[in-house]
């Protein structure tokens, strides 16, 4: 128990996705104007996140490992990747409109968030289980999400600010980005 | 091991590929074509103004038919048109809306935080809730100016951002942009529908006023010389100006900052000016009125209270019927005032203009005879209002009061207006201080008899106008005051001839903050009388309610002084639909006050019709908001008020209901307008010329 627990903590904290591996900085800067669009964006990331991360596990663990293929790895996940989204886009919109309309515009983003690439590939790595795999891809996710809202919430306080033009928008963005990244790294204290 | 990995990666998206191809038929959802017609039909602005995150939005709601094909704001006729085309609907009229700046104040707001940096009202806000003193006011930083997508809002030179209506779709970002509240969005009938909130730039006079006007805009609007739109303004909130601009006692007036410098501004004198010059003008301005509901409100009382209540219903759309017991509309106002103060065609005229907006009016029909409740649901009314007034005269409490030749204030100034010419005989006693008293007097004076004003108290107590007061005493009433009426001594045919009363003198402050009159014993005095008029004070007269002429059979609930118990934010009575305003369920109040609340009880009984329920917000503004009231008024030059001229004199003015006062001209109205400081809730304008000490604003820093 103890060892899901520091793998949570760990995920979210101390290796969070964004600001320790640098993973999905595209949507991380492009969706962080807005806490609402990030809060959006953030449950998108969850939600896809476990899904790819269990799918890729089958894929890697069922398929490419007895058969000898581990190096076909990438271009196998991306091909599972980018199915699995567009399912869950035509199923959302199918059997629950009103999630795929709260998600709706966020999904094509996450085709192309190597975040959810990158979880896939470090379970591999770090050779977890199933369950365990899956556990991480939540905990990156919502470490994911909670970068995306820290750093909005500054953006729109920033946006009111007299700056100089030339720092405005995503300069002022990829600085508190670091900023921040530089703050969580005192996190990794704690485990 | 290339054809192993080929065949896997293959496989892998020919899975993907099957999986995605049998989804795509199981899960496929069909999408409206109408929905990108009529996205292409919107202007892409995606400016939220329709309430959807954006026109794809929009269009998906226009197309699945829970908003109408006017929802777009920006959308010209012809889009608009072109998208109930598709849709099959018909185009629905919607009432036009605009941004409107409700602070006056710009710089004018004295600092309280002095800091650099901040350009944007919201991160002013952020910081101590603004550097301004005035915590509603406009913070100035232009952050409706940015916010605009149609570049309709600029900065003024005063900092106060300036809506160009031309441009403005009301699409409302300027007013989620305001972190003050400053600027909102609104048509015709929410205007109407809006009560004063403690969030409003409110002067003090516009608090005072019961009719809730906007007093600061008007007259800054007749300082422009747009006298026209200083009419619009005042019809916004009273539709009886002519009348109101004549007998108004101008409690706006009290509240005025001015009279800590010099005096108040004619706040009515104004009024009246432009009133009258509407009234001579030849012709009327056009009053908007709101689309046909089809809902039918019975108004009970042709008075000021009923007026506004049926004048408000209609510009909101809907169909009042007014019935009255009288034989003309007025109601006090016509039968209560004399004609030198408020003359007959003026009235005539107002109540005119009020029903040629498609209000009908029944004459001649009494509540409770003619008609009741009960009769009008079945007639299909959906509401009633209650507007009956206060026409009952108090008694004396004086034996031999009812003897013939005595005759209660309100009764006689009817019977003189009904053309009865009641008989006053050549020594009138009236008793009582208040305007009634006053007017039944001066209306006596007018008939040629010698008349005394008897009141307990001394003149400095007497509720009347000071005007009034001074009119009478030039025109010869004599004045008993610290006199109270014992007994009504008459002769052998029940003829009153004298009245006995007791001399007074004054104790201790009563309820009412006056000095309660104490008897003299043993003072007891006779004066002698044609015809003695108490006018004490009125009630209503309730019986109309009564069925089978038994209080007990009372539908409504009512109180000791015989008036009708209502919601006070709501007025609606115990019975749902039913609503009252006005001297019924005030007492006897001003006609201002009526008509103030006429138009709430309006306000009220749209709500009722249209949504069933009565919004009642907390910050409605009930009293005087104190941190607006303050005594020092700094650097402002004295300036003469003016006085209104008086349109006849001497034997003229006391033999003849000629009106006794005339208009200001226009040279004196803009002289009096220039005297309005233009208050906000804590600015005004102070006169910072060469000769003005300038003492800088205190300033804080934090």
């Amino acid at each position: 128990m103890q060892e899901y627990f520091l793998l949570f903590i760990s995920a979210i904290f101390v290796n969070n996705i964004v600001l320790a591996q640098y993973l999905g900085n595209c949507p991380f800067i492009g969706t962080s104007k807005n806490t609402g669009v990030a809060v959006g964006m953030g449950s998108a990331v969850v939600f896809v996140m476990v899904m790819a991360t269990g799918l890729t596990w089958l894929v890697q663990d069922k398929l490419l490992v007895p058969l000898g293929l581990g190096y076909l790895q990438t271009l196998a996940f991306i091909l599972v990747i980018a199915a699995l989204v567009q399912f869950v886009e035509m199923f959302l919109k199918k059997m629950i409109p009103p999630l795929y309309k709260s998600l709706g515009i966020f999904l094509p983003l996450i085709t192309t968030n190597c975040a959810v690439m990158g979880v896939a590939l470090i379970v591999q790595r770090e050779e977890f289980g199933l369950f365990k795999s899956m556990m991480f891809a939540m905990a990156s996710g919502l470490g994911f999400m909670l970068a995306l809202v820290l750093l909005a919430g500054i953006r729109e306080r920033l946006a009111v600010r007299r700056l100089p033009v030339a720092m405005r928008g995503t300069p002022i963005g990829l600085i508190m980005a670091g900023l921040m990244s530089l703050a969580f790294f005192a996190f990794k204290g704690m485990i | 091991m290339i054809i192993t990995s080929g065949l896997t990666l293959f496989g892998i998206g020919f899975g993907a590929a099957a999986i995605l191809g049998v989804a795509s038929k199981l899960l496929y959802v069909k999408e409206d074509p109408r929905i990108a017609q009529v996205e292409d039909l919107l202007p892409g602005a995606n400016c939220g103004g329709c309430g959807y995150p954006g026109c794809s939005g929009c269009a998906a709601a226009i197309v699945a038919g829970t908003t109408s094909a006017s929802t777009c704001i920006v959308a010209d006729g012809d889009a608009i048109s072109a998208i109930a085309a598709i849709m099959g609907q018909e185009v629905l009229d919607r009432e036009p809306e605009l941004a409107i700046r409700d602070c006056t104040g710009g710089t004018r707001a004295d600092t309280a935080f002095h800091y650099e940096g901040v350009l944007d009202c919201r991160a002013a806000h952020q910081l101590y809730g603004g550097n301004k003193e005035c915590p509603e006011g406009c913070l100035g930083l232009g952050s409706c100016v940015r916010a605009c997508p149609f570049n309709a809002i600029e900065m003024g030179p005063n900092h106060l951002p300036i809506i160009n209506p031309e441009l403005c779709k009301a699409c409302g970002n300027c007013v989620e942009a305001c972190p003050r509240g400053v600027i909102h969005v609104a048509g015709m009938s929410a205007r109407l529908l809006h009560l004063n909130q403690t969030t409003d730039c409110l002067a003090p006079c516009r608090q005072r006023c019961p009719a809730q006007i906007n007093i600061p805009k008007y007259i800054e609007q007749i300082k422009a010389g747009d006298y026209d739109g200083a009419v619009m303004t005042i019809k916004e909130r009273n539709p009886l100006l002519v009348t109101c601009g004549r007998v108004c006692p101008r409690p706006c007036e009290t509240e005025c900052r001015r009279q800590h410098v010099d005096s108040p501004v004619g706040i009515n004198m104004l009024k009246r000016f432009v009133a009258d010059r509407e009234l001579h003008s030849g012709s009327r301005l056009s009053v908007p009125c709101a689309k046909e509901t089809g809902k039918r409100v019975a108004v009970i009382g042709g008075g000021p209270a009923g007026l506004s209540c049926a004048y408000f219903l209609r510009r909101l759309g809907h169909s009042p019927t007014i019935f009255d017991a009288m034989p003309a509309l007025g109601g006090q106002t016509r039968y209560g005032i004399p004609e030198y103060r408020l003359p007959k065609a003026d009235l005539d005229w107002e109540i005119e203009g009020i029903l040629s907006l498609g209000i009908e009016a029944k004459l001649n029909t009494r509540f409770g005879r003619d008609f009741t409740l009960e009769s009008l649901k079945n007639e299909g009314y959906d509401a009633v209002f209650i507007g009956i007034g206060a026409w009952q005269a108090s008694g004396m409490y004086a034996e031999g009061e009812d003897l013939d030749g005595v005759m209660g204030g309100i009764e006689f100034l009817t019977a003189h207006a009904l053309g009865q010419k009641p008989a006053t005989g050549n020594k009138v006693i009236v008793v009582g201080g208040g305007n009634t008293a006053i007017d039944a007097a001066r209306t006596c004076v007018r008939l040629g008899a010698e008349v005394t004003l008897m009141y307990r108290r001394t003149r400095n107590e007497m509720p009347a106008d000071v005007e009034e007061i001074d009119g009478a005493e030039d025109e010869g009433v004599q004045f008993k005051f610290l006199a109270a009426p014992a007994r009504v001594i008459g002769d052998a045919n029940g003829k009153a001839t004298h009245l006995e009363y007791y001399e007074m003198e004054l104790g201790e402050p009563d309820d009412s903050g006056r000095r309660r009159p104490v008897k003299k014993e043993g003072s007891e005095q006779r004066m002698e009388a044609s015809l003695i008029i108490p006018a004490i004070g009125q009630k209503p007269d309730l019986t109309c309610l009564y069925e089978n002429g038994d209080p007990e059979n009372c539908p409504l609930e009512t109180t000791r002084w015989k008036t009708i118990v209502a919601d006070p934010n709501t007025f609606q009575t115990a019975i749902p639909g039913v609503f009252t305003a006005g001297d019924v369920f005030t007492g006897p109040d001003l006609v201002v006050s009526a008509i103030g609340d006429g138009r709430k009880a309006a306000r009220s009984i749209h709500y009722h019709m249209t949504q069933g329920s009565v919004p009642v917000s907390e910050t409605t503004q009930k009293t005087m908001i104190p941190y607006t009231l303050f005594d020092e008024v700094d650097l402002v030059k004295q300036k003469e008020r003016g006085v209104m001229p008086h349109l006849c004199h001497g034997n003229e003015q006391t033999c003849t209901f000629h009106e006794v006062e005339g208009p200001l001209n226009e040279a004196q109205a803009l002289a009096e307008a220039d005297r309005c400081l233009r208050c906000g809730l804590l600015c005004y304008d102070k006169d910072m010329g060469p000769d003005t000490k300038t003492a800088e604003p205190t300033k804080r820093t934090r």
